[in-house]
């Protein structure tokens, strides 16, 4: 399979060298097959039996405000970058340049003054190795650039939106996005993907994210799409001294959700914080691969993924902890709880540690379950119909992760999104 | 004394006889796997009365008190239970419940992400709905919380914890007469609430219990020990062993267990 590279805007010779290479790279390496140990789980054959266009068609019209507006949370004030069909709706967003750069990687990549930014950031830790990256290296045309300088604390989260929208074909679509937090700077972050036609859509997105000395990121991922889209999402994460960086994945709806999480600790004291919920039904698939890459002493990483499976939906976690010889006192945990509704439901379950320092405490567990029935018998006992009794159940299964969700509406969004999977209204105050 | 004449001891008690209490069982058997535990259970309970079940382990304390709120575990090969005259064995746990059956556990259920306040709200408007009632409103709820938390003596701030997580031994049993006292319950079956309670956690759960009592419901209290029954004083005593009731009494066959253990009665 050849790609012609259409999609670039750069005219910098020495980017245009790392997106030749990019695609050299994933000329010989190709698409990854299930005979990788990390794709063990996940086939991806299904999805190729799609005709993929890898340049959508414009939309015909500009998305209307009133057709995503549910999408967006709402009651507060935020920074809004959304694009449909891969192009940027600058009618749909609210950007700045106000002290700090929250706008289009095509931007960053093309005007000179980000030049440093580009040679220093870009592609610096994305995979160079791993095909599916190294596609997105190679094409990706837009995304979104934050930078945001140091000592700043933003007041606004950022929400960024993928929207997919009358497509007459299927639809490969690779965003990237590059965030780099300054020395002291704090940030909150929402990422969503979402389909609005019936084709069958794959993102293919890659997120590089740089957290400076003592630089506080919140990353939150809402992957509740339609039976039709797909994602693969690689996120990149390096963290320097002292900096506190979490990721949370929601992974709530969708045809087949890959996401590849790296952290690589390049400082002391740095803490990781990765954690995920996992809720399917019908014939949905999920793979969560975790990388934490403990390069410093002192450094922590805390990893909790929940999942919930119903119908005969598979899930798959594969959770990597490596610890340098160099990086003594790590405090690493990792926890992974699945609860299988059905008989016909499927949970993969990987923790993989490979630890070469002597002064660390590590850990890791697994479990794969039903619901608790004397915890069902007792709340049905209190007069709790069964079916609220199980959506309770299962609602304080997920609180877990849920609880450390630091916007406030985004929690009752995620909140509200759970309770209307389990098909009732918790009615109660959260 | 033979096994013989501690059931003829049975058979005169006045309550099987004089038509159906609130709770009526009879020839009640219940097995679990292939194995038979309760095997031909006779208990009739009037509103107003506090009934004490007793026995050794294993006797089928727990299994009674299980069947009765409808735990799916078990399997009632042979007779009833009635509540007002409704057959409980053909209702789901839930539907016992707001008939008005109320068990306290012995181990209760810890539910993180739910506080006992929303976990309370969710009961409590769960049986107004099996009523065709609206939802309780909020203000009334409240004020209905804060009277019973009052009355059964537990702090504000232990209502917005989330149920049972965390909790002590005495703070569980004491958020099941909470819950107890806001569900008004017909028929409450404690079942070992003494267990791995201090004197002072004892008195409070017992004073609680005492505090609900009324002519209108009744008390099963299931325990090994006669200490919890110093506190809430039973109208009844009945020693169940081996899926029987096998002596049946008064408050003072209570204070005879614990004298002579349960050897003598078997």
């Amino acid at each position: 399979m050849a790609f012609e590279n259409k999609g670039s805007v750069e005219t910098d010779t020495e980017f245009h060298k790392v997106r030749a290479t990019a695609m050299q790279q994933f000329e010989n390496v190709g698409f990854p097959t299930k005979k990788i140990e990390d794709w063990k789980y996940t086939s991806l054959k299904e999805l190729w039996k799609n005709e993929y266009s890898l340049f959508p068609e414009l939309p015909k019209h500009e998305l209307e405000l009133s057709e995503v507006d549910t999408y967006f949370l709402k009651g507060i004030d935020s920074y809004k970058i959304v694009f449909v069909n891969g192009v940027f709706s600058s009618y749909l967003s609210e950007t700045s340049h106000d002290g700090l750069d929250i706008c289009l990687l095509s931007t960053a990549i093309n005007k000179l003054k980000y030049k440093i930014i580009r040679e220093h950031f870009f592609n610096r830790i994305a995979s160079k190795t791993e095909g599916l990256t190294s596609l997105n290296t190679a094409f990706a045309s837009e995304g979104v650039f934050i930078h945001i300088p140091k000592n700043t604390v933003l007041q606004k989260p950022i929400q960024i939106f993928y929207f997919t929208t009358e497509c007459k074909k299927d639809v490969l679509l690779q965003p990237r996005n590059l965030i780099i937090v300054d020395e002291n700077s704090q940030v909150q972050i929402v990422e969503r993907h979402h389909s609005l036609s019936d084709k069958k859509i794959l993102n293919n997105t890659v997120t590089e994210i740089f957290a400076n000395k003592r630089a506080h990121i919140d990353y939150y991922k809402i992957q509740n799409d339609n039976k039709n889209a797909s994602l693969i999402d690689s996120t990149f994460v390096e963290q320097k001294k002292q900096s506190e960086v979490s990721v949370t994945t929601f992974s709530l709806g969708g045809e087949l959700t890959r996401n590849n999480l790296s952290f690589y600790q390049n400082g002391a004291h740095a803490n990781s914080i990765l954690n995920g919920i996992t809720m399917l039904d019908g014939t949905q698939h999920v793979d969560n691969q975790t990388n934490v890459y403990h390069q410093q002493p002192n450094c922590e990483s805390h990893e909790l993924y929940k999942g919930i499976y119903d119908g005969q939906s598979t899930g798959v976690f594969n959770g990597k902890v490596f610890v340098d010889q160099v990086a003594q006192k790590t405090n690493a945990y990792q926890q992974n709880d699945n609860i299988l509704l059905t008989d016909d439901t499927t949970i993969n379950s990987k923790p993989q540690l490979e630890i070469f320092a002597d002064d660390v405490a590590c850990s890791h567990g697994c479990t794969i379950g039903q619901l608790d029935k004397d915890a069902l018998f007792y709340m049905r006992q209190r007069g709790i119909p069964e079916k609220e009794a199980k959506a309770l159940l299962l609602y304080a299964f997920t609180n877990e992760v849920v609880k450390n969700i630091k916007i406030p509406v985004l929690k009752s969004r995620i909140t509200r999104i759970i309770s209307e999977k389990l098909g009732v209204d918790l009615g109660i105050d959260l | 004394m033979t096994k013989q004449n501690n059931k003829q001891d049975q058979t005169p008690f006045p309550l099987g006889r004089v038509g159906d209490g609130l709770l009526s069982i009879k020839n009640l058997h219940a097995n679990i796997g292939d194995k038979e535990i309760l095997k031909g259970i006779d208990l009739n309970i009037k509103a107003g009365e506090v009934h004490a079940i007793m026995g050794p382990n294993g006797s089928g304390k727990t299994t009674l008190s299980s069947v009765i709120a409808g735990r799916e575990d078990y399997e009632v090969t042979k007779g009833s239970i009635r509540l007002d005259g409704t057959n409980l064995l053909e209702l789901a746990p839930e539907d016992r419940a707001h008939k008005g059956i109320f068990m306290s556990f012995q181990y209760p259920v810890a539910i993180p992400g739910v506080t006992v306040t929303n976990f309370i709200k969710t009961a409590i408007n769960a049986k107004r709905k099996a009523e065709g009632k609206e939802d309780m409103p909020a203000a009334e709820l409240l004020k209905m919380i804060r009277e019973k938390a009052k009355l059964i003596g537990i702090d504000r701030s232990f209502l917005s914890r989330s149920l049972n997580d965390g909790f002590s031994g005495g703070e569980k049993k004491r958020n099941e007469i909470f819950q107890m006292a806001m569900l008004e319950p017909k028929m409450a079956i404690l079942d070992e609430t003494d267990s791995g309670l201090d004197i002072d956690a004892l008195k409070t759960v017992a004073n609680g219990v005492n505090k609900l009592r009324s002519k209108d419901n009744a008390v099963i209290v299931i325990t090994h020990y006669q200490r919890l029954l110093e506190y809430i004083v039973p109208d009844f005593v009945h020693v169940l062993s081996d899926g029987k009731i096998v002596k049946t009494g008064g408050k003072e066959l209570a204070l005879e267990l614990e004298a002579k253990g349960y050897e003598w009665i078997k």
